[in-house]
């Protein structure tokens, strides 16, 4: 799940490139580029809690 | 993918070009408070590998940088290699000559921007170091420095500060003046923070930090007045490190230099006050390390905005990045059992981010902020799985942890062989019976 949210992150950014792209008004464009960070920030939740260390355990 | 010429810099005064290499050779305390913080908050038992680490890391960070990281951030160069694509060229790297070849025949611009890159560079490298205390091995530490400097601190320095496609976003597509980014708080301390969170996460917890049952358990700094007295030399480092940045990076006029270190001063001083009432309020007395946190949680959002920010605006930026600090702190270590004993991940990262995004609000430019927010997501896309396939590679060359016996024992004395503190009896730590 760790590499998965990590996955996820770059897919994001991808967002944000085709809303330079692809919108030309600046409102879609603002829009849409929050839009590829909120898919970030969902990868980024998943990623941390895929490396959240039980508890107890003396190491990773 | 092909190279294109790119516009190095522009003319300099012999005024300007003395008042900016003064500046810069100031720069280098605010990487001393930095040091003096990571090894105030790390336990007595490592207090020489903390420091010791610091020099070391930022040794090899420079030399690094001058062999190829230089090079690949383009500051002395004219071409890079680009991407064409919708139309645009993207610039992706800059293509310098290796081992700074012509650094004295370079334009007086391109030198100061050279030297400022060479403190930011030490200074990126050394920010993941204190979140990896009391268990971060010394080689492995230089390790991660040297990938840092190689790889990935030029990759964002050429789209940022090189004339890369983030620096180019408002020829390209009319967002303000491009992403702006005049101290650093994008290529040093969102990649700091963002590579302590990859350290972090591979090299795990410090042992017994979050038992099977109840709160984690309470590792606080073994000196705070290391700690608090780091935060004042950062305060001299950073007022000269944001009005070098101003010259260089934003061409900002002589006249506009002395609101640049007020606004530094005064985010500071708000994120201080902050964090004071927030931690009183939370524990009933204001707490020494949060507000060290929360001082230098003020530096870095100035690093971002004090060049572009009014006074009250600074102060606002401040204030926020003060509030949030300890709560973050707080939320990171209870919530979601991060072990990160310098607050890298708060301090540099989130506190980061946030000045770049109050750059974007204060920036007069239209489309600035949707430039700052690209830049962003350009960061946590690209930078931190970057960063952390580069350092979960390493960890299977250098391992990144000290083995039990050595975290047990301290690293002062299992990688280095002697304490900071021979006089002192070590104690036994409860948490590891």
């Amino acid at each position: 799940m760790k590499y998965a949210g990590l996955l996820v992150m770059p897919a994001g950014f991808l967002l944000t490139l085709a809303a330079l792209v692809l919108f030309p008004d600046p409102t879609r464009r603002l829009a849409f580029v929050v839009c590829g960070l909120a898919v970030e920030a969902m990868g980024l939740v998943v990623a941390v809690r895929g490396h959240m260390p039980a508890r107890g355990a003396s190491r990773p | 993918m092909n190279t294109a010429s790119t516009n190095p810099a522009a003319a300099m005064s012999e005024a300007v070009f003395a008042l900016t290499l003064a500046l810069l050779l100031l720069a280098p305390l605010a990487i001393a408070g930095i040091a003096l913080i990571n090894a105030g908050l790390g336990r007595s038992r490592s207090a020489a590998q903390a420091l010791l680490g610091n020099l070391a890391l930022g040794a090899i960070a420079v030399i690094v940088f001058a062999l190829v990281g230089a090079s690949f951030a383009g500051t002395l160069g004219t071409s890079e290699a680009t991407i064409h694509a919708a139309g645009k060229t993207w610039g992706v790297l800059g293509l310098g000559p290796f081992l700074m070849h012509g650094l004295g025949s370079a334009a007086p611009q391109a030198q100061l921007a050279l030297l400022f890159e060479f403190m930011a560079v030490a200074m990126a490298a050394m920010i993941p170091w204190g979140s990896g205390a009391d268990r971060w091995r010394l080689s492995a530490g230089c390790a991660s420095a040297a990938v840092l400097a190689g790889v990935v601190f030029p990759l964002a320095a050429h789209w940022i500060w090189g004339g890369g496609w983030l620096a180019q976003m408002g020829a390209n597509f009319g967002l303000g003046a491009g992403f702006l980014d005049a101290g650093g708080a994008a290529t040093v301390h969102v990649l700091g923070g963002l590579a302590a969170l990859a350290l972090i996460w591979i090299a795990g917890p410090r042992r017994g930090k979050f038992p099977r049952e109840g709160l984690s358990t309470a590792m606080p700094g073994h000196n705070a007045v290391y700690v608090l007295f780091g935060c004042l030399f950062a305060l001299v480092g950073w007022l000269a490190w944001n009005t070098a940045g101003a010259v260089i990076w934003l061409h900002a006029p002589l006249a506009a230099l002395p609101g640049t270190a007020i606004n530094t001063l005064l985010s500071a001083a708000a994120a201080l006050l902050a964090t004071f009432a927030v931690t009183r309020f939370r524990f009933g007395k204001p707490d020494a390390s949060l507000c060290a946190n929360g001082w230098l949680a003020g530096l870095v959002t100035s690093t971002a905005c004090a060049a572009l920010a009014t006074p009250a605006e600074a102060i606002f930026a401040g204030a926020v990045a003060g509030f949030f600090t300890p709560l973050l702190v707080e939320v990171l270590e209870l919530a979601i059992s991060v072990d990160d004993p310098s607050g890298a991940i708060a301090v540099h990262g989130a506190s980061g981010l946030w000045g770049l995004v109050a750059a974007g609000f204060f920036a007069p430019q239209a489309g600035q902020l949707t430039a700052q927010l690209v830049g962003i997501a350009a960061l946590l896309g690209i930078v931190l799985p970057l960063v952390y396939l580069l350092f979960a590679v390493l960890n299977r060359v250098v391992a990144f942890r000290v083995d039990p016996d050595g975290e047990r024992i301290g690293m002062d004395l299992h990688e280095l062989g002697g304490g900071a503190y021979p006089e002192f009896v070590i104690h036994r730590d409860e948490s590891y019976r």
